[in-house]
């Protein structure tokens, strides 16, 4: 089965041939980072201008690449949420516009699952049926949350951040340090050499035990970032020097507060959950410290680590047409791509009262 | 009537969500509340105090990534941060008009300024700025629409 696979939820637009949801044969992605960079984030007028632009020249690229004909795919799957609706939606009319013209199906991809899928593009990973129950841990600027997938297309919700997500936290910290954008890499880089323990900043919910939000998640297992960050904020207004003085080591404590408590929080989740096999998706995956508090947590717990190839954690279209396969191989379908919802959730979340 | 303008001061970010909740009873459906104050002064607090208060059961993110956000509760919300938008252009292209003029639920917009120019007259303003040295402590303005 060859899948045509099309991303553009936030600013990246990416197309992206993949053969039985695993086999990558192309993968072609225009990142506008340098566009934002001025504004210290995603505008989305700029985004979506550039959508327009780049979707013929990324989709085209796609396809030589993995020396395909336009005529030998099985079908294309597009991104229809969760994301920015005017990003979206330009992905969502060049899918169906190419679709029209080939005569295949367009199917609709939710753009967690992409990430979750994004696992199974390393050629060294298990099969979907054999990686389950596998514990997720999906960390990117918009979504931070835990998941336990039972298998292709079932999920359960084990927490979420209850205010910002990681990459937001890493994004605004970044900011009030004078680093730039996007905050994950210069974080990193900035962190270099520095002290982790030179501040102790605040892990937000740390204490939280027996305690379950209003839709029923156990707060141990949710994350908090907003407290860091103003954490940091008036760290700065009480020790203005120290931007200057402690820079690498402001950056490595703020960045040690981050992948700890999302280290720590999978660790509960490890632990309440028959998940043998841990998984880490989206773009703050790429954190080398992250990455090896990860490897020491699955030490540790004698559970199989799967990480997803560095060019996979960013958004990518590989993961897109991944996450289509799968489905359609395991012979649960995929949904046809009708309209773009911004907040497409993985899993209901208002299911008991809304 | 005139438009009218309190001044309340909060010691907790318990005590802001609070105030937040005593709010929400006041709002009418379709108010549209504007948010003002820098990053950090607790403009996402004051929204879960709201949203709480209206019935939502889901933990209320910031809505940096989408930007828009929609909560169903006993009375619906809509938290909207334009912090990252450029103007009017920018924010319609998301769709905003359809919150600010045919949303049957509270509105509420972070960074409201950014599209200044195209917020009705109609809108409740809540002003939020740190006081003194600790790190909760607000001065929360109120300003209530006229009418």
């Amino acid at each position: 089965m060859l899948v045509l696979g099309i991303e553009s939820s936030c600013d990246e637009t990416a197309a992206a041939v993949v053969r039985d949801g695993r086999a990558v044969l192309s993968s072609a992605v225009n990142s506008q980072i340098a566009s934002h960079r001025p504004y210290g984030g995603v505008v989305p007028e700029i985004a979506s201008r550039e959508h327009v632009g780049s979707f013929p020249v990324v989709a085209a690229e796609a396809i030589a690449q993995a020396k395909v004909a336009w005529n030998d795919l099985d079908a294309v799957a597009v991104t229809h949420g969760p994301g920015l609706v005017s990003s979206l939606l330009i992905g969502l009319s060049g899918a169906r516009a190419l679709g029209q013209t080939l005569g295949k199906p367009v199917w609709g991809v939710n753009h967690l699952e992409a990430h979750l899928a994004g696992t199974f593009l390393d050629p060294a990973a298990p099969p979907p049926a054999e990686a389950c129950p596998l514990l997720v841990l999906m960390v990117s600027g918009g979504h931070s949350c835990l998941v336990e997938m039972l298998g292709v297309g079932d999920y359960r919700l084990l927490g979420t951040t209850l205010d910002d997500a990681a990459g937001e936290c890493l994004d605004k910290g970044a900011n009030l340090l004078g680093l730039g954008y996007p905050g994950g890499p210069v974080i990193e880089r900035a962190a270099q050499g520095g002290d982790s323990a030179f501040v102790k900043f605040p892990r937000g919910m740390e204490h939280a035990r027996n305690r379950k939000t209003d839709n029923g998640l156990e707060i141990e297992m949710c994350f908090s970032f907003s407290g860091l960050k103003t954490a940091l904020l008036y760290h700065l207004k009480n020790h203005p020097a120290d931007r200057e003085q402690h820079l690498a080591d402001l950056a490595a404590s703020y960045q040690e507060a981050v992948m700890d408590s999302l280290a720590q929080r999978a660790e509960r989740a490890l632990k309440v959950t028959a998940a043998r096999t841990l998984a880490c998706v989206g773009g703050v995956a790429k954190n080398a410290s992250l990455r090896a508090k990860l490897e020491d947590l699955a030490r540790r717990h004698q559970a199989r680590l799967l990480l997803t190839p560095l060019a996979y954690c960013t958004d990518n279209a590989a993961m897109v047409a991944a996450a289509a396969g799968l489905r359609a191989l395991a012979g649960i379908g995929n949904p046809p791509a009708v309209e773009a919802d911004p907040s497409l959730p993985l899993v209901e979340e208002d299911s008991a009262a809304g | 009537m005139e438009r009218t303008t309190e001044r309340l001061e909060t010691n907790s970010a318990a005590e802001t969500q609070a105030l937040a909740a005593r709010l929400a009873a006041e709002l009418p459906d379709g108010a549209v509340l504007c948010l003002h104050g820098e990053l950090g002064a607790g403009k996402t607090c004051f929204v879960q105090g709201l949203a709480k208060a209206l019935g939502v059961r889901r933990p209320v993110g910031s809505p940096t990534f989408t930007l828009i956000n929609e909560y169903k509760g006993q009375r619906a919300l809509a938290h909207v941060d334009l912090y990252r938008v450029r103007g009017a252009g920018d924010a319609f292209g998301l769709g905003l008009e359809d919150y600010l003029f045919r949303f049957g639920g509270i509105v509420a917009i972070e960074w409201a300024e950014r599209v200044a120019e195209s917020l009705p007259e109609t809108c409740w303003h809540v002003r939020l700025e740190a006081r003194g040295a600790g790190e909760q402590a607000r001065t929360v303005t109120i300003e209530r629409p006229a009418g």
